[in-house]
């Protein structure tokens, strides 16, 4: 290892690049941004250790945002590259990025299994139950009666999904939500999400001021979450049960389960031990 | 030294055991010294049915079934008259069916085949622990002249945990059948071959691109299951796991494809295997993984489309989408091995060619090559390894992922590299990797993904170009094998031609090509599709002779050597 490095102190800019942001001023991926720099600070990760992995969307724009290694593919599919990616390289600190829409309606499937893999990939998703990026359509997370779209006029009629309470039933291993309205916090639920072994799955409320000019009002609606997390996956879906989608700030849920991790040590054979299962 | 073959097909229904005794012929013929080639058909249950081995085995080398069977052993008739199609017979051929069964269905009688009725089932039962199956190969293995010790070795081995008494109640079985079979009509016998113990594989196609693929470097396998690809991954997982790389099993093809560009990205060689409904999923992270220039090999076992299609059967007809599949000017290499022995050395090239190149390499194999056993010559030992152009460390200040260069290759920094971070993109970006939509840097970059194909030297790989003359035969894939034996008879004739057989599908090699083709003035294509794929696809990127016939056709049926044959010698 780069011995260099290992000493130096990284200071939260040490993670962010030159690259300036597209979003709107004002749009809470900003916060998330840079919380994700604070949180790494804190755990004085070299950046070159880190790869940053995100589909298509305002926030899937992160990767390119931070000073670490990104990958930015394509819409709906960052889970399965990140799954690819920790899977063959182990030794790497492996953080997932973006939207409602990417992780939850075109990747929803990955979504799923990626929970119930459990491998050790950080998943950080910013919902603002809207579509930023192709101008503000209704997303799996978007209340049933929001007529700010043209796609949809008359509202969706479709009930939203609970990312958290699906996350959860599918096998994460660590559950959270937080909000962009307090950035330390976020900073510190990333830092605990990073640390826990297995899947861990954080919803940051990040508001599109654009397209959602009135979750400006979140800050007013968002509470601290009355109760400290449980290692009860039951327990911690009874609570998602009867919960309004606005009790930020704390860590809900921290399992035990073993991560998905394959053995890559292999057994000293060669390949010619291999081939000679064919020979006659 | 010419070849001498047999042809022989073993049918019968589900529980019959065709599929153990052929592949036991198999077995004890590789033993005798001989090669063999054997594909294998079944009715469309899930386990069970109907069942038929159909093999050739021959005192060369042999890539290709015949164009009819010699003998056909039929255990019983229940449903195989579905296979008749596949099981051609002749006037000269041999029908040996059990009395208890009664009549051959139809299509089989019509050929005029001669018959004789052994009693298998009755054989068998008076042996204890006989199968009718055992009985079937003893009277193949005294009808085609092979003898008895290697077969008996391969009982040994084959019911070793069983014990002695099995391996005794199989031998009667077998010699009942030797026996009874002593005076029926000839079928051709191969000559006694010199045995050289380790000098020969025997191997199928799906397991010699899996052994291709981890010989050149593949360490990082993700897939979903899907027929005629599977028995690829079979062979894999475990073989991986040996060799210090693993396998996942993902949600689905959109997972399986996205998974190996991580794992790529993160400097593993990584494959996915699938067939054609996987392709289609496939197609937009394929573009992901161009443009992004994560190498990657995508194994594409081909079966009969579109849709779901005819699973279990061959097809040569996702050409079209390997060379065009994507969306945008996506350029990538697109390979096809051309027998089960190329399925080795054509993989492992793929993998070469694809770290090299920092692109998406599609193999186009399919169900007839993949899933097809055949003994073959010890393959030779092949030096493409996977080998990615890495940045040197300490001379990047201003490291730019994907700088314009002259072989449009750029250095790849590998995660855990410090100091060379970068953000790999399918959004169009500039050198350094920052999304752009200006036209210099889309222009650019287009031009380098593209020269970095074209400006490489394939070498000799790209065809195998063989004979000489004014005719040529072109084809790919596993319509190669019937086209090549095709060729040989047809110079056994005393007449000439040449076999260009093309393995590097794209990027095209039009120069190569001219050259290949030069004082040909006719040439005949041969390929499995319904609408002549292959036919375009010449027609679209190379200079073809003025006369060109095309012998295109569906599967499931196979390319025989006599339909090439009967092509060219209408031209004579
Ligand atoms: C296959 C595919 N379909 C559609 C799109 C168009 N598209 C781009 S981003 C996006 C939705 C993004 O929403 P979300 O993930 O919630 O992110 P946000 O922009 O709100 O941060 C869509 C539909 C695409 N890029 N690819
Ligand atoms: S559209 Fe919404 S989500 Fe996208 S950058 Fe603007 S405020 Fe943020």
């Amino acid at each position: 290892m780069d011995t260099q490095t290992q000493a130096a102190r990284y200071s939260a800019k040490d993670y962010k690049s030159a690259i300036k942001p597209i979003w709107c001023p004002g749009c809470g991926d900003f916060s998330v941004l840079s919380a994700l720099t604070k949180a790494l600070a804190e755990l004085q990760l070299p950046p070159g250790r880190v790869a940053v992995v995100s589909g298509i969307g305002c926030s899937s724009r992160i990767p390119a945002y931070t000073s670490m290694y990104g990958f930015h593919g394509v819409h709906g599919r960052a889970l399965p590259t990140a799954i690819g990616l920790k899977v063959a390289r182990p030794d790497l600190t492996v953080l997932v990025t973006g939207g409602d829409g990417d992780g939850l309606s075109i990747g929803g499937n990955h979504f799923l299994h990626a929970c119930r893999r459990n491998v050790d990939v950080t998943y950080i998703i910013m919902d603002n139950q809207v579509y930023g990026m192709t101008k503000g359509q209704a997303s799996p997370t978007t209340a049933p009666d929001w007529e700010g779209s043209k796609l949809t006029p008359e509202g969706t009629g479709v009930n939203p999904f609970q990312p958290l309470a699906i996350g959860l039933a599918a096998g994460a291993n660590f559950v959270a939500r937080c909000f962009t309205g307090d950035p330390n916090n976020v900073a510190e639920i990333i830092v605990e999400a990073i640390r826990h072994p297995g899947f861990s799955l954080v919803q940051v409320l990040s508001p599109c001021i654009t397209f959602r000019p009135e979750q400006k009002d979140w800050k007013r609606l968002v509470r601290t979450a009355p109760v400290e997390f449980t290692t009860d996956a039951a327990r911690a879906a009874r609570r998602l049960m009867t919960d309004d989608g606005f009790n930020v700030g704390k860590v809900l849920y921290k399992g035990s389960r073993e991560p998905f991790r394959p053995d890559l040590g292999g057994s000293g054979a060669t390949v010619a031990d291999l081939e000679r299962q064919f020979l006659r | 030294m010419t070849a001498q073959t047999v042809s022989i097909a073993l049918a019968g229904s589900g529980g019959a055991g065709v599929i153990t005794a052929g592949a036991m012929l198999l077995e004890a013929a590789s033993r005798a010294g001989w090669y063999a080639y054997m594909t294998r058909s079944s009715g469309p249950q899930i386990r069970g049915g109907e069942a038929a081995a159909m093999m050739r085995l021959s005192t060369e080398p042999v890539a290709s079934h015949d164009d009819c069977f010699h003998l056909l052993v039929a255990i019983d008739w229940n449903n195989v008259g579905r296979f008749a199609a596949e099981l051609p017979l002749s006037a000269g051929s041999l029908v040996v069916s059990d009395p208890e069964e009664g009549e051959a269905p139809s299509q089989i009688g019509a050929s005029g085949a001669r018959s004789v009725a052994l009693p298998m089932k009755e054989l068998a039962k008076s042996i204890p622990g006989g199968r009718p199956n055992m009985v079937a190969l003893g009277a193949i293995a005294a009808l085609i002249g092979l003898p008895e010790a290697p077969l008996l070795e391969v009982l040994q081995k084959v019911l070793k945990r069983k014990g002695e008494e099995a391996i005794q109640a199989s031998l009667d079985a077998l010699r009942a059948g030797m026996a009874a079979a002593k005076d029926y009509p000839a079928v051709p016998r191969l000559p006694a071959a010199e045995t050289r113990p380790g000098t020969r594989w025997s191997i199928t196609g799906n397991e010699a691109a899996g052994l291709g693929a981890i010989r050149g470097g593949v360490r990082f396998v993700a897939a979903y299951p899907i027929t005629p690809a599977t028995d690829m991954l079979e062979w894999m997982a475990p073989a991986l796991a040996k060799v210090g790389g693993t396998l996942v099993q993902a949600e689905d093809e959109l997972a399986s494809i996205n998974q190996i560009i991580g794992a790529s990205y993160g400097g593993v060689p990584s494959l996915t295997a699938t067939s054609g409904p996987g392709l289609s999923l496939m197609t937009e992270s394929i573009g992901l993984a161009i443009a992004s220039e994560t190498p990657i090999v995508v194994m594409n076992v081909m079966r009969g489309g579109p849709s779901t299609g005819i699973p279990t059967k061959s097809e040569q007809s996702d050409l079209n989408i390997a060379l065009y599949g994507m969306h945008g000017d996506a350029p990538h290499l697109v390979l096809a091995p051309n027998s089960v022995t190329d399925c080795l050395f054509t993989t492992q090239w793929a993998v070469h060619l694809a770290e090299a190149l920092q692109t998406v390499a599609i193999v186009l194999s399919d169900q007839a090559m993949g899933q097809a056993r055949a003994v073959i010559p010890r393959p030779a030992e092949v030096a493409f390894l996977a080998k990615r152009e890495k940045p040197q460390l300490a001379a990047e200040q201003n490291y730019q992922r994907y700088a314009v260069t002259a072989s449009g290759v750029s250095p790849m920094a590998i995660p855990g590299m410090h100091g060379l971070q970068y953000t790999a993109d399918g959004l169009e970006h500039n050198e350094t990797g920052t999304p752009s939509s200006h036209v210099a840097d889309h222009t650019a970059q287009l031009d380098k993904r593209l020269r970095k194909l074209t400006a490489y030297n394939y070498g000799d790989h790209w065809a195998d170009v063989e004979g000489e003359g004014e005719t040529a035969i072109i084809t790919w894939g596993s319509s190669t094998g019937p086209a090549r034996e095709a060729l040989r008879r047809y110079e056994a004739g005393g007449k000439r031609a040449r076999l260009v057989s093309i393995r590097l599908l794209s990027p095209v090699q039009p120069e190569k090509f001219a050259r290949a083709l030069e004082g040909v003035i006719r040439a005949l294509v041969v390929e499995q599709s319904h609408s002549g794929q292959f036919y375009r696809y010449l027609r679209a990127h190379y200079d073809l002779p003025r006369d060109v016939k095309a012998l295109h056709r569906p599967g499931p049926l196979p390319v025989r050597p006599g339909d090439v044959l009967g092509e060219l010698a209408s031209w004579s």
